[in-house]
């Protein structure tokens, strides 16, 4: 397995000039700054692209947590993107405009449906746990498909953004530097969590639950708080999803949707702080550019995505580091 | 009630349909360990192999046999350029990997054949109906699927029981040192495998191909009723992969066929056709979920391994 | 006569078409170390497996502390006072020795539902898991990663774990397997310090380690015992003799 465990969270002093560390301090402050570029160049288009990578980089943000720090891969989580995004849709269609009644209940619609999933998945392991959760995800996209109030198949169109009084999402600059304190609350969220009791908990079960359970630990419970607070989490990014694009539909939900995430996490590098952030930067980029430079963009990003996974251990995180495939 | 006799004839011909690409997926999967999202690539390949031999020969039969050969031959030359460096890695890199296969399938399909999609016409015979039972009338086509299915499943069952090469594959199974500690050249074997998976998710693409349309994407959504099959079924065993496909391709024909006229009678027409459909899309993985629930390792679980 | 620390009643195992466990019934009373020793494949490792709950048995029951823990998972068998080292290490590779340790703390140190406090900074863990550790003899270790420990010191670390979750009875399995003979020394040296404090329920194939520490003796073969009791006994038992310790007597020490 690509290596778990973030060499900065262990008893080596963290603040040393690593490259990592370089690159990842030069990626934030570029992401910060990237509104003044825009401002400057007046290029919309940039800050358009970049808001996106912030928000799946937050929903990366919450696969990481499951996949990478708990070892629980699953291929059904865009149907919490789905749900988040629906939740906005369906109450906006419904009159109710307020970003405090919008998302909350995007959160909690999403941390529901992680908890029925998580609990009759969480049963299983390897390529079962993946396929449950693919197959839960194919249900909820289902659904929407079925929901010919709210768009069916054709999608929502959410007319205006979730409306906060203090604050306007309408505004890109406003929304960008919203998505980037989200996204940034997360890494410091989840940073927090893995070093915790129930961090520790969730890694151990990844390294070796049979020994877990053997020193007196009920995992189950443990895994399944984490994989809703990962669903709750990526229900936020879909709310955010929802307003960034002004509409949501099913084709959000759809399987190949949950393999772009994983692959964000795991090109990043799994289980560290900022891997999600980079690998959702990277996907994102690269889909954009070979998108540019020719008609069948996927030619080359396939084979990427092949290549990455036969050679390099630790995504790209793990490349910072220097590590290699043996 | 004839109509629920050609509904159930129709879902044992998707299930056997099922069942000859979940027996691909289930034998790499249990042999080589290997979680492979391309299978469904290599189905979509046959249809349209199918399709562009039936324009250049004009013969349907020979479009057929061409299709499965060529099937064949690209997934050996896959396996031997790129997913046999998949073997060692974990699962999460197989689902990766895989994955990038499956987009650049897409992507080489629409370059090829545009993004239109094409049509794989039948011969005039098999486009006429039979009697089966007094009073139902059953495509000849149809029949055709069915029985063909059956052959390729008892050809495969002699092969795998029967033969030196399906005890190779069966030993590989549950002891991957061994064979090769045997000096059985085990790479071949792979190849061999990973090959035979190609050619029979080829073989049901090209069957599919007449009845559906050929057109990039529509391996996926087979796929994923292939691995509920295998789940189902038991990962790694053919015969629960049998029984699971024939159980799903019913479950699902019937399902749609019956379910939103059975709502009707209890819900309003409106809500009726709203749940309908997305229910009895649903309902396989239902099946699944209660499967993993009460009996983890599928119906008919391996025996080793 | 007070109900043994741990009682087995006919507990029986058959997996597909062998018996691994033969309607075994064996009471162990509190502060005994009790050897079990029998040729491989004679169902051990199942026995243990069985009492931790790992396995379900097809018939019988097994009786922990006076109550009924037949049906009980894993983990609040544990909970109750039963604890185990594994045949082949099972450890946290990633993580060091006291991270381990800790681990094992944390499990009976109330809930883990903590969210934000760092838990390597918990004084409350880490005392107690550097004491299981010095207990061992494997303090100075602590601070390394387990892939840089060796393999004695894994076995180590797995009776450490073990001790660490405060346990009544302690499980075994073979803890000194792949040893030498310095590492097998020292390992009887820190079973018989705890003799008495804690019941034993030891795995060995290492004739000496046994008849050094166990106050009784169980012989398995083919998931049934043939013999048990006094260990000089046993030994003189002309079917164990023929059955096990007479092959045994044959080979070298480590070769069975």
């Amino acid at each position: 397995m690509s290596a778990g465990v973030d060499p900065s969270l262990d008893t080596a002093p963290p603040w040393l000039f690593t490259p990592r560390v370089v690159f990842t301090t030069m990626i934030v402050a570029v992401l910060a700054l990237l509104p003044v570029y825009s401002m400057l160049t007046g290029n919309t288009f940039t800050l358009t692209l970049f808001t996106r990578v912030l928000i799946l980089a937050a929903a990366a943000v919450s696969l990481n947590l499951i996949m990478g720090y708990g070892g629980m891969v699953s291929f059904g989580h865009a149907a919490y993107l789905g749900i988040g995004g629906y939740a906005v849709g369906i109450l906006a269609k419904e009159g109710i405009g307020s970003g405090f009644a919008q998302w909350p209940v995007a959160i909690a619609a999403s941390a529901l449906y992680a908890l029925v999933v998580g609990a009759l998945s969480l049963r299983t392991r390897g390529v079962y746990f993946i396929m449950i959760t693919l197959a839960f995800a194919q249900m909820i996209y289902y659904v929407a498909i079925g929901l010919d109030r709210y768009g069916g198949d054709d999608g929502l169109t959410i007319h205006k953004r979730s409306q906060f009084g203090f604050i306007d999402l309408s505004n890109r600059t406003t929304f960008y530097y919203l998505c980037f304190a989200v996204l940034l609350g997360s890494i410091y969220l989840v940073a927090r969590i893995v070093n915790s009791r129930f961090g520790l908990v969730i890694r151990g079960s990844r390294s070796n639950d049979r020994r877990m359970r053997a020193i007196g630990f009920p995992t189950f419970r443990y895994r399944l708080v984490c994989f809703v607070i990962a669903g709750a989490l990526c229900g936020l990014a879909g709310a955010l999803l929802a307003n960034h694009t002004n509409f949501v539909s099913p084709a959000l939900m759809h399987w190949t949707r949950s393999g772009d995430l994983i692959v964000m996490v795991v090109l990043g590098g799994l289980g560290t702080l900022f891997g999600p952030l980079i690998g959702a930067a990277t996907f994102l980029l690269l889909e954009e550019g070979l998108s540019r430079l020719t008609e069948y963009p996927d030619l080359i990003l396939g084979p990427v995505l092949l290549l990455v996974a036969i050679y390099l251990n630790g995504g790209i995180e793990g490349l910072l580091e220097g590590r290699r495939r043996g | 009630m004839l109509y629920f006799i050609e509904q159930c004839l129709n879902g044992v011909q998707l299930g056997l349909l099922l069942f000859l690409l979940a027996a691909g997926l289930t034998l790499v999967f249990g042999i080589m360990d290997l979680v492979n999202l391309a299978h469904g690539s290599l189905y979509m390949l046959g249809a349209y192999f199918a399709a562009t031999f039936a324009v250049w020969t004009g013969s349907f039969v020979l479009a057929v046999i061409l299709a499965v050969v060529a099937s064949l031959i690209v997934g050996m030359v896959l396996e031997v350029v790129a997913v046999r460096r998949l073997y060692d890695r974990s699962h999460l890199d197989h689902v990766l990997g895989t994955f990038g296969l499956l987009l650049f399938f897409n992507e080489a399909v629409r370059l090829i054949w545009g993004p239109a999609g094409m049509t794989l016409a039948l011969p005039n015979e098999m486009l006429t109906a039979v009697q089966v039972i007094p009073g139902v009338y059953y495509p000849i086509y149809r029949l055709v699927i069915i029985l063909a299915t059956l052959a390729v499943a008892g050809f495969l069952y002699i092969v795998v029981m029967r033969t030196r090469l399906g005890m190779l594959i069966r030993a590989g199974a549950s002891n991957r040192e061994m064979v090769g500690a045997l000096g059985i050249n085990i790479k071949l074997l792979y190849t061999l495998v990973f090959g035979l998976g190609a050619a029979l998710a080829g073989f049901a693409g090209v069957m599919q191909a007449p009845i559906l349309t050929v057109q990039i994407g529509m391996g996926e959504n087979i796929l994923i009723l292939a691995f509920v099959v295998i789940i189902i079924g038991g990962i790694g065993s053919i015969r629960g992969a049998l029984v699971a496909s024939v159980l799903v391709g019913l479950i699902d024909t019937i399902g749609r066929a019956f379910v939103t006229d059975l709502l009707r009678r209890v819900l309003s027409t409106n809500a009726a056709d709203t749940l309908g459909p997305s229910l009895s899309s649903m309902s396989i993985y239902m099946l699944m979920a209660a499967v993993l629930v009460f009996r983890p390792e599928g119906l008919f679980p391996a025996a080793s391994r | 006569m007070a109900e043994p620390l741990l009682l087995i009643t006919g507990l029986t195992k058959r997996f597909g078409g062998v018996t691994a466990a033969d309607a075994i019934t064996l009471g162990i009373p509190a502060g005994e170390v009790h050897a079990v020793i029998g040729p491989n494949g004679a169902g051990k490792t199942t026995l243990i497996g069985l009492i931790t709950g790992e396995i379900a048995p097809q018939d019988g029951a097994v009786r922990f502390d006076g109550g009924d823990i037949t049906r009980l998972p894993v983990y609040r068998r544990n909970r109750l006072g039963l604890a185990r080292s594994f045949q082949i290490t099972s450890l946290f590779s990633d993580l060091t020795a006291l991270d381990n340790v800790s681990l094992a703390v944390q499990a009976h140190r109330g809930h883990s539902f903590r969210f934000w406090r760092d838990a390597r900074g918990e004084n409350e863990l880490r005392q107690p898991a550097l004491a299981a550790l010095d207990r061992v003899g494997l303090a100075e270790r602590a601070g390394l990663k387990v892939a840089k420990l060796s393999h004695g010191e894994h076995r180590q670390l797995e009776i450490a774990m073990a001790l660490a979750t405060g346990p009544r009875l302690l499980l075994l399995d073979e803890p000194m397997a792949g040893m030498g003979p310095d590492e097998s020394a020292r390992m009887v040296r820190l079973l018989r310090q705890l003799k008495g404090g804690v019941t034993i329920l030891l795995i060995e194939h290492d004739m000496e380690a046994v008849f050094a520490l166990a106050d009784r003796l169980t012989v398995l073969v083919y998931g049934r015992i043939i013999a048990s009791g006094d260990p000089a006994a046993v030994r003189a038992d002309p079917a164990v003799r023929q059955a096990y310790l007479g092959e045994k007597e044959n080979k070298d020490k480590r070769g069975g």
